[in-house]
């Protein structure tokens, strides 16, 4: 700034350097308030430094939305920093350039609170609605739906002109006509109503329902009939659109409520449901999975992706390992014996769960979750997808089929459905029985471990996460028929989808309780559930 | 499991016994003051409750290092209820009848604070509770450190009030304290004129996970053109997905705040605090407050657990007023005894850990500072609003059973559920 200032004393001549860098000067004024204004006062302070910077104040608004805008102590200049990574990425704003090896403690953040945000938001939007990335205009224009007033007509204007997005033409359309309802004529207003058809933005609707809505009177706000009438078709249209998204925002839900069940489960269909052992340690399995991720974690600090993607064949051998151990040392002398299996399954389960505590502290251990699967696919204001769980409807789609094409098409898979089906036929035809039930063992464990790595993205990982799943993995396979792969994956999406219907009706507590009387009911009509065995292993 | 149960709690009992009856043959000379210590050390409170276990440790430690009290050393005599409700009773009785402790610092769930209160009544002992709670509750030998509801949850409400919130949403998890507090904040609601429409309700089970639906109706639900909050009673483990689908179904901090009364630093300590950044809680501490007082009691912390990382809390600091309370309330009395204790304690004060200073009501509540503060990255609260001391409501002047009703422990009174209008006491 001194250079430019130099340049202004040296050729007063140049009379637009010297306003430039008035504004400059102003600006960066404006940006060094920032830095010293109390938290109360900071909204203001965030509209002065957008009012004088315009776009150049965008890097620095959006760091600080972001809560990455901090200050040197030794000279008030503006970094962002993202802690996230390890060291820490500093980026000094004016001049956008890395410096390295700078302590984090020379520097002191800028805390803003939510009124301060709200207006970030605001201010940022107005300047981005001339950016170059649809995404961010888009978000600029439905930020400024909240609060659009007839002032802000201009600027719309001139970016509808050069707009050629469909999706932000309909919301800078409708940014234009909100006010308008409120101003304009009649015949002004009902143009404006065109201009909102099918728009199902939470602003137009509310504003929409203030039309139909009366005084306390019994007379109508909005005084012209043909302007309610049309108000209530254009109403009408967005309600059943919003009906729709609903309904397949509650079919998605339901998805990824059965594809949790389904991972958490299909490990214990091969143990319990191919081999029929009744496991009480299958969560704490799962649980070992989730630690796998954690500890890999730890490892990799840096590589988040990295570090999740080996943790999947990680987290599989060591439950499969586990397992292994599990039925070499202690399942095999019960064969046979349901009641003593479950005994010692359970006091299994609660030796890994103290381990588990002794090794990593009783407290809940921090699994991060890579930006990639945060957030959601937004389709469009009322219908979004969470990304996390899309991705865990995908995989345990995969595993699932990883699954089935091991059993029917590889050797392995035709030893364990042969042991299954009849062990004194198969020894006698040379299988080793014994190293097939360790293997199938095995199996079974690794899978719980490879939900345990997608769980771990969803919810807490501690010593007793295991608990949570176990009722549940017992109730799928038990509900789509023990032995059946296929039974497995019908029963939890069902059970997933009827859960996620009853829950808005009934509440979350209910919903779970209606679900466990039906599979009592249902139990009761088709013992062995929705997918019976056929044939010979069914009558053993 | 039940025959084993009682079994062990047979075996327990006459060793008590023996033992009680072993140190009354003795009779040993009284050379220091015992403190018993019941938190859970074992099961599923003792994440929480072992904190608050060295944090009485610690205060022990620095007052005898200050050359004690009435001249003896303080000796702590720690037990584990292992999160057990009806051992909390047991352990309770033991620690009076057989150890002779002076008072007792414990208990955090409302639950076992519930199962002790016969006990200690029975045997006139004090009970010092740190942790805050549904209040509804007077005991001439508990008090209580920790905040009653108008001291964290209206407060809360309040706040939002003045940011302009006109719905809300009172989300729980299924159990006394968090219905008890919905209970009083929608008739404070309603008081203050927000309509039935503009309330929600909502409970989960513990530890409840899958939260799309319950994110996607409060959702729904603060879509309808007037700000919307959430008021989150949701305890423990449940909060962590609960916060991180509110931020992957897009909810911002700024759009519907969520204000928690049971998410604090130590909490947030074992979490990824990404998507809490700007929610809200109410607390009458927090560690980033700046004072003197914090300070030191902080590096005092630190060096006593051995460990810089370690956080403070809001139940460390009643713990730690309700400890120096109960020092100077002997010092004043000049006995340990448990009556003489009890009429000292009332109008004791202490400054706090936040600034300020915390005073003993007559009631065996604390009155204290409320503090709203924003999540941080680093798990950390940046206050936001600060109220001045407020008196502990022990009877809610909200819930239609118990407007009427007050403790006072001062004479005439001298009861915890006074009648004003019928003008008796044991009304409830």
């Amino acid at each position: 700034m001194s250079f430019s200032k130099r340049l202004c004393v040296g050729v007063l001549l140049l009379f637009s350097v010297c306003l430039s860098s008035a504004d400059d000067s102003e600006f960066s004024q404006k940006l060094a308030a920032l830095t010293t204004t109390k938290l109360s006062e900071m909204s203001a302070a965030v509209e002065d430094v957008a009012n004088t910077g315009k776009e150049q104040a965008l890097p620095y608004l959006d760091a600080l939305l972001n809560n990455q805008l901090y200050f040197r102590k030794s000279d008030s200049k503006l970094f962002r920093i993202d802690t996230s990574k390890d060291p820490a990425i500093m980026t000094e704003v004016a001049v956008d350039k890395k410096l390295e090896g700078a302590d984090t403690s020379d520097f002191k953040k800028i805390i803003i609170s939510n009124s301060v945000r709200t207006k970030l938001r605001e201010v940022m939007a107005r300047l981005q609605l001339a950016s170059s990335d649809t995404k961010l205009r888009a978000r600029a224009a439905r930020e400024m739906l909240g609060a659009v007033t007839e002032s802000d007509k201009p600027i719309l204007e001139e970016a509808l002109s050069k707009e050629k997005n469909d999706e932000v033409i309909a919301l800078l359309k409708a940014a234009i006509a909100l006010p308008q309802l409120d101003s304009g004529t009649a015949a002004q207003r009902l143009a404006a109503l065109d201009n909102l058809e099918g728009n199902v933005e939470p602003a137009v609707r509310n504003r929409l329902n203030q039309l139909l809505e009366k005084n306390a009177d019994g007379t109508f706000i909005e005084t012209d009939v043909a302007v309610r009438s049309r108000a209530s078709v254009v109403m009408g249209t967005i309600e059943s659109k919003l009906q729709r998204y609903r309904l397949l925002e509650t079919i998605f839900f339901g998805i990824s409520l059965g594809s949790v069940l389904l991972l958490a489960a299909i490990g214990l269909a091969i143990t319990f449901g191919v081999m029929g052992v009744i496991n009480m340690a299958h969560g704490e399995l799962i649980m070992l999975g989730a630690y796998t991720t954690y500890v890999i974690q730890q490892w990799l600090p840096n590589q988040l992706e990295l570090s999740l993607l080996l943790a999947v064949p990680a987290a599989f051998v060591v439950a499969g390992l586990v397992g292994i151990a599990i039925e070499r040392g202690v399942i095999r002398w019960l064969y046979g014996r349901a009641l003593e299996t479950l005994l010692a399954t359970f006091g299994i389960s609660l030796v890994l769960q103290q381990a588990v505590r002794t090794i990593f502290s009783p407290l809940n251990r921090q699994v991060a979750t890579p930006d990639w699967m945060s957030g959601s696919w937004q389709i469009n204001s009322v219908f979004s997808l969470t990304l996390n769980r899309l991705y865990i409807v995908v995989f345990s789609l995969i595993v699932f089929a990883l699954l089935s094409l091991l059993l029917k098409k590889t050797s392995l898979g035709l030893y364990v459905r042969a042991v299954s089906q009849n062990r004194a036929m198969a020894k006698a035809m040379g299988v080793r029985s014994d190293w097939v039930d360790a293997l199938t063992f095995g199996l079974g464990s690794g899978i719980a471990g490879m939900a345990g790595v997608a769980l771990s993205q969803l919810t807490n990982v501690g010593p007793n996460m295991g608990q949570a799943y176990i009722i549940d993995s017992f109730m799928v396979v038990v509900f789509g028929g023990v032995g059946n792969l296929w039974g497995t994956l019908v029963g939890s999406l069902a059970l997933g989808v009827a859960n996620k219907f009853l829950e808005p009706a009934s509440g979350a507590v209910l919903a779970k309780i209606f679900v466990l009387i039906f599979i009592i009911l249902f139990i009761q009509k088709r013992p062995r559930g929705l997918f019976p065995q056929k044939g010979r292993s069914a009558e053993s | 499991m039940n025959r084993f149960r009682s079994m062990l709690r047979n075996v327990a009992l006459t060793t008590a016994v023996s033992a009680s009856a072993f140190t009354a043959l003795t009779a040993h000379a009284a050379d220091t003051i015992k403190v018993g210590v019941l938190h859970s050390l074992s099961g599923t409170m003792a994440i929480s409750e072992t904190t608050l276990k060295d944090t009485v440790l610690m205060m022990i430690d620095e007052q005898n290092k200050a050359g004690g009290l009435l001249g003896k050393k303080l000796e702590p005599v720690v037990v584990d209820p292992a999160s057990n409700w009806p051992l909390f009773a047991e352990k309770t009785r033991e620690l009076i009848s057989k150890d002779k402790v002076s008072v007792i610092f414990g208990c955090w769930t409302s639950v076992s604070r519930k199962s002790v209160l016969p006990v200690i009544e029975e045997l006139n002992g004090l009970l010092f509770y740190p942790v805050q709670f549904e209040g509804e509750e007077g005991s001439k030998n508990v008090f209580y450190t920790g905040a009653a509801p108008n001291q964290q949850a209206i407060p809360a409400v309040d706040y939002l009030m003045k940011q302009g919130v006109k719905r809300w949403v009172l989300e729980g998890t299924d159990y006394v304290y968090p219905q008890t507090t919905n209970k009083i904040l929608e008739a404070y609601l309603k008081l203050k004129g927000v309509a039935a429409d503009d309330i929600k309700i909502n409970y989960t089970p513990f530890g409840f996970s899958d939260w799309q639906s319950e994110v996607a109706s409060i959702k729904k639900f603060g879509s309808a053109g007037k700000k919307t909050a959430v008021v989150s009673t949701v305890n423990g483990d449940a909060n962590v997905p609960f916060y991180k689908e509110l931020g992957n179904q897009g909810i911002k901090s700024d759009d519907i705040p969520v204000v928690a009364f049971s998410v604090g630093e130590e909490e947030l300590s074992g979490i990824d605090t990404k998507p809490l950044v700007g929610h809200l809680a109410a607390w009458n501490y927090f560690m980033s407050v700046d004072t003197p007082e914090n300070k030191k009691f902080i590096e005092t912390w630190h060096k006593f657990i051995k460990n810089p990382k370690r956080v403070t809390n809001d139940p460390m600091e009643a713990t730690y007023i309700g400890f120096k309370m109960w020092v100077q309330a002997v010092q004043k009395a000049g006995s340990t005894e448990t009556d003489k204790v009890e009429q000292a304690m009332i109008g004791q004060t202490i400054t706090n850990l936040t600034g300020g200073k915390a005073v003993m009501g007559k009631n065996h509540y604390l009155s204290k500072p409320v503090l709203i503060g924003e999540i941080q990255e680093d798990g950390q609260f940046a206050v936001v609003s600060q109220t001045k001391e407020v008196a502990g409501d022990e009877w809610s002047d909200y819930l239609p059973g118990s407007k009427d009703l007050i403790a006072d422990w001062t004479a005439p009174i001298k009861c915890g559920n006074y009648n004003t209008k019928t003008k008796t006491c044991g009304a409830k």
